[in-house]
């Protein structure tokens, strides 16, 4: 219900519409190909397993949006789990303490990035670049290479189980309920007067900081934002899947993609939080549809980068601001 | 060791005045520990290691200094290889077809990727994004392993050496030379610093802006097409998997290594060759005190950032100081 | 269709009945098979000839004592050292690993380091110098050249990144006159002095595929689950299932690329179950196989008939369900035996040239006893690691 009444809001108020428009058209095709899939307890299962990136949608979108990236979170997303795995070790007593040292750890990173960005002036992408590198050698090095140790039950709960026995979907599952609170906080965020700020320092940083705005204060609140939300995204995935080497790989590149699908300009300064996690929850259904239609494996990255480019060209153009802003590569 | 360097000291200037550090102590590092930095195999090493990342990170730069970007060119190298060993098959009289029609297909793709971005106004980030991942499809779907076969001849080139300077190297100092040129002396070499530095001024100025990023993106994918000539070259076939070790990301670094700043406008090739060789000392420095590969990617991460860190200050103030267009006139350092 | 299959069938039949015919008396046809069958179907990714000699080699009992598995050899051809027979004991042996990037090699390399540490204290080798390329075939070509230009390393052990790409570095190793090594991923060339890897792809793939048919009804439903397209030893995996799934009466439901992560398992696995029954999976490498059996509980739907691998957490998982699987090995143990050939070959002894080593599954018979063996490792150590008499054990396997 909430979800349509969203979709419905965001589609009249147009601007960043072509988000809302691609999910329509790709939830039309997973219709037609499998009328099933909108039942509750199948629909329930895609919203659960799409939450951690709905949710890494939202920490990027505040990176981005105030003229920055974060391509340190498929690294952080990784390395909270091998954390989780190596720390917990089995013991369910130690799942909530584990849980607020992973936050710690989430914060600092976060932290980490923010202020090489704005008070050593590195460019963001270097920042978290680096990061990326230490992150994924160190959590290596720490566990000699592969994951070690395993979570405990209660560690997978939030990312696995949910309310169970409710009528028509069965099963809500608390990753859904995390995501909503979650985005819903991420929405609110903005209207602040700190969501202010940091629109503002994406769209004109002298401008805002004239003004009299904390800009790098702002800047670096924004990334560590985005390394709670890789916290909790890492404590979703893991939950829902275990510990594996591989886990988070790639996922930067995902992230950054549904968010500039919502419809959110590189470089900043525009976009709403919104579409950006609409853009996370198209990226998902695009894989489903792939899925469904039986697509062979090795031609999905053709047809998903034809799609990305194609609903950014569409989006640039109904734009009313001058394009300038579109080819500007963010620092 | 940077602190101390007088004021007026130029940015180029300053990245080479760091590669030396970095030689220095990764010299003093490798003494320690028994070694020596500087032996034939080690300098052969180095200078191997600058020709790959070098061709991809000197056409990385022109489209940066357009302030766009190219996520896709170590997809387009892996396709390169690809063509270049099937068309070679083993026979030498193919080498200048193979070496022609890998420098077309990477130009038209660094054209569509000029177009996604100079016409339909997707962010370049996004656009060579997605060209990748189409490529990533594609070779996905045609190749299940190498494919091709070089002929000798043409493996000369990735494994000839005169004294101790690889034949790539020679190359890949040629190209980038050419690029200095081509930045320093060339109409649509200082158009590109105009276009990375204000767009909007520069059209106004009369800069045909769209023909200008386009050649920039072409001639990266050009680039890139010649490191896939230098894969080719060095595996003796050709192959799909190479779009798998992140080259691109190597190259970026490389290029903000150099000076170059991710914003457009500012930086240059030479500075960019010192980046690449920056990162090959180190590399070759882990390899010899054989650093864990773990500690490896550690070591990479934080050099990157302080390295970056050490001169990104100093030189946003003199961005901040100049107005942006200056930089047309500006020497390409 | 039907005739191309039946083709198939009698082609690996015969190929099967020869070279179990062959296997006292004629070795060197087989070697010559091995080599002159790539390039004569070039154009296909499916090598007949290598699948019938790898699914035969499965049933060849292996020369050498069973307790060292990593010491036997199927059918070797031994070659003659002496050239390189060198004394004193302090021979600096250099490995170019392609990476430790997934939990299969690092098992394999700690095994290796711990091999190492027991022939350092005998006296066999002096130094052992590794460098690592980190998946990168150009970074291992340099690191190969680095290794041979500088004169020190006494003999050369080559993990190859890449089948293919690794040739002409691995061609300038040898001709520089130090004994090569090259094992798991081979290359194209027989220059190396030995070539050590277990039978291969073919069988893995064929180990798993077939104990999905023998134990599926005629008509079931199977899910392919593999890592990534275009890597040379996973394609054989899935190429020899093919074979086997294109014989018998079993539908294949798909094939999804799955990069090894959990999660992106669960979730596939987890919409298949949404559209229909999964009777069987089949992996190309156990990776996350815990996360697929997780997507038959959580969606309620009864164990699959799973073929894994002989990583722990799948095992433990096996034993908790109690269901109906099979971890096909792709030896871990071969790790142990590039430096113990090295010290052979510096000692001037025989090798066999290309040296087979035994690769069995491991099954619902001997399963409790692996992991009885390695009860105290972690999830996602390897049961036939083969490392337990080294006096490193368990500790570097399990505090690491």
């Amino acid at each position: 219900m909430t979800r349509a009444r969203r979709l419905g809001t965001a589609l009249l108020g147009g601007g960043t519409g072509t988000v809302f428009l691609l999910l329509v058209l790709i939830f039309a095709g997973i219709l037609a190909m499998n009328p099933g899939f909108f039942e509750g307890p199948s629909l329930m299962a895609f919203l659960k397993q799409a939450a951690p990136l709905v949710i890494l949608a939202a920490g990027q979108y505040f990176v981005i949006v105030s003229g920055n990236f974060d391509l340190s979170v498929g690294a952080l997303v990784g390395a909270q789990v091998v954390i989780a795995a190596r720390l917990i070790d089995g013991e369910e007593s130690r799942t909530v303490p584990v849980m607020l040292v992973m936050l710690a750890f989430g914060i600092g990173v976060g932290l980490v990035n923010g202020l090489i960005t704005t008070v050593l002036k590195v460019q963001s992408f270097i920042t978290t670049l680096g990061m990326l590198l230490v992150l994924y050698g160190a959590i290596r090095l720490w566990t000699g290479g592969a994951p070690t140790g395993s979570l405990s039950e209660a560690f997978r709960t939030p990312g696995r189980l949910g309310i169970t026995g409710v009528p028509v979907v069965g099963q809500i599952p608390w990753a859904l309920l995390i995501m909503l609170a979650l985005g819903a906080g991420a929405i609110l965020l903005m209207r602040t007067r700190f969501g202010r700020i940091l629109m503002a320092s994406g769209d004109n940083e002298l401008a805002a900081k004239l003004s009299g705005a904390r800009v790098d204060a702002a800047r670096t609140a924004a990334f560590v934002l985005s390394g709670i939300s890789a916290t909790v995204a890492g404590i979703l995935i893991g939950g829902f899947a275990g510990v594996s080497a591989q886990v988070g790989e790639g996922l930067e590149f995902t992230v950054i993609t549904a968010v500039v699908l919502g419809g959110v300009a590189l470089g900043g300064g525009r976009g709403t939080a919104l579409a950006a996690m609409a853009g996370a929850l198209a990226i998902e259904a695009l894989f489903t549809l792939f899925n469904q239609m039986a697509l062979p494996a090795t031609l999905r990255p053709a047809v998903q980068g034809v799609i990305i480019i194609a609903a950014v060209a569409y989006a640039a153009r109904r734009r009313t601001r001058p394009a300038l802003q579109s080819t500007a590569s963010p620092s | 060791m940077i602190a101390p360097t007088p004021r007026r000291l130029g940015t180029t200037a300053l990245i080479y005045l760091a590669l030396a550090g970095v030689l220095a102590l990764g010299a003093a590092a490798v003494a320690v520990d028994g070694g020596n930095l500087f032996a034939t195999a080690n300098l052969v090493d180095m200078l191997t290691r600058t020709s790959l990342t070098g061709f991809l990170a000197i056409g990385m730069t022109l489209v940066i200094l357009c302030r766009s970007l190219d996520l896709s060119v170590g997809y387009v190298a892996a396709l390169s290889s690809l063509v270049a060993a099937t068309t070679m098959d083993g026979q030498a009289a193919n080498i200048p077809l193979a070496v022609g029609l890998v420098l077309l297909v990477s130009g038209l793709i660094g054209a569509a990727n000029g177009a996604i971005v100079a016409f339909l106004k997707v962010n370049p980030f996004i656009a060579t994004l997605g060209t990748g991942l189409i490529l990533k499809g594609y070779l996905d779907t045609q190749y299940k392993g190498p494919a091709g076969d070089v002929p000798a001849v043409f493996q000369q080139f990735g494994y000839t050496r005169i004294a101790f300077v690889p034949v790539s190297a020679l190359v890949m100092l040629a190209v980038a030379a050419a690029a200095v040129w081509y930045l320093r002396s060339t109409r649509t070499g200082h158009h590109m610093y105009a276009v990375g530095g204000d767009v909007e001024v520069a059209r106004m100025s009369g800069i045909r802006t769209t023909r200008v990023l386009l050649t920039a993106h072409v001639l990266c994918a050009m680039c890139a097409g010649l490191a896939g000539l230098l894969l080719a070259a060095r595996f003796g076939t050709g192959s799909a998997e190479a779009y798998t070790n992140l080259y691109e990301l190597d190259a970026i670094a490389a290029v903000v290594l150099g000076g170059t700043l991710l914003l457009g406008g500012k930086g240059g090739v030479a500075g960019t060759v010192a980046g690449v060789a920056i990162l090959a000392v180190l590399d070759t420095v882990f390899n010899v005190m054989q650093i864990d590969p773990f500690a490896k990617d550690v070591l990479r991460g934080a050099v990157i950032i302080t390295a970056v860190a050490l001169y990104a200050r100093r030189q946003l103030d003199r961005t901040a100081r100049r107005p942006r267009f200056a930089s047309v006139q500006g020497r390409p350092s | 269709m039907q005739t191309t299959r039946l083709a198939f069938a009698a082609a690996a039949a015969l190929g099967l009945l020869l070279a179990t015919g062959c296997t006292t008396d004629t070795p060197a046809d087989d070697a010559a098979t091995d080599e002159s069958a790539p390039a004569a179907d070039s154009g296909e990714w499916f090598v007949q000839a290598e699948y019938d000699e790898q699914l035969a080699q499965r049933d060849i009992e292996p020369e050498g004592d069973p307790n060292t598995p990593w010491l036997q050899a199927i059918e070797p051809e031994w070659v003659d050292t002496t050239e390189f027979k060198r004394e004193g004991g302090d021979a600096t042996v250099c490995f170019s690993n392609a990476s430790v990037s997934n939990p299969w090699r690092v098992t394999g390399w700690i095994t290796m380091q711990e091999q190492v540490k027991v022939l350092q204290e005998a006296g066999a080798i002096g130094e052992f110098r590794t460098s690592d390329a980190g998946d990168d075939d150009d970074q291992q070509i340099s690191d190969i050249q680095a290794f041979v230009d500088s004169g020190e390393c006494d003999a050369l052990i080559v993990s190859p990144s890449t089948t293919a790409t690794l040739t002409p570095a691995v061609e300038t190793a040898c001709a520089s006159g130090i004994p090569v090594i090259v094992f798991d991923r081979g290359v194209n060339t027989d220059c190396a002095t030995t070539f050590i890897h277990p039978i291969g792809g073919y069988a893995y793939g064929a180990d798993a595929a077939e104990f999905l048919v023998e134990n599926l009804e005629p008509g079931s439903t199977v899910l392919a689950l593999r890592i990534l397209p275009g890597v040379d030893v996973l394609e054989h995996r899935w190429a020899a299932a093919q074979q086997i799934f294109g014989d018998s009466e079993i539908e294949v439901l798909g094939n999804e690329f799955t990069g090894g992560d959990a999660a992106e398992i669960k979730n596939i696995v987890s919409q298949y179950l949404q559209r229909g029954d999964v009777d069987g999976i089949w992996m190309d490498a156990g990776d996350g196989a815990v996360a697929a059996i997780e997507a038959f509980e959580d969606a309620g739907k009864p164990y699959p008939v799973m073929a894994g691998e002989d990583e722990l957490s799948f095992m433990r998982k096996w034993e908790e369900t109690g269901m109906t699987a099979i971890a096909p090995v792709y030896s871990n143990f071969q790790w142990r035996t590039p430096v113990l050939a090295a010290t052979m070959i510096l000692n001037g002894e025989q090798v066999p040239a290309e040296w087979v080593l035994p690769q069995e599954p491991i099954t619902a018979a001997d399963r409790d006893e692996y992991l009885e063996r390695n009860a105290d490792m972690p999830a996602l150590h390897y049961a036939k690691f083969g490392g337990e008499d080294l006096p490193g054990f368990p500790d570097a396997w399990r505090d690491r």
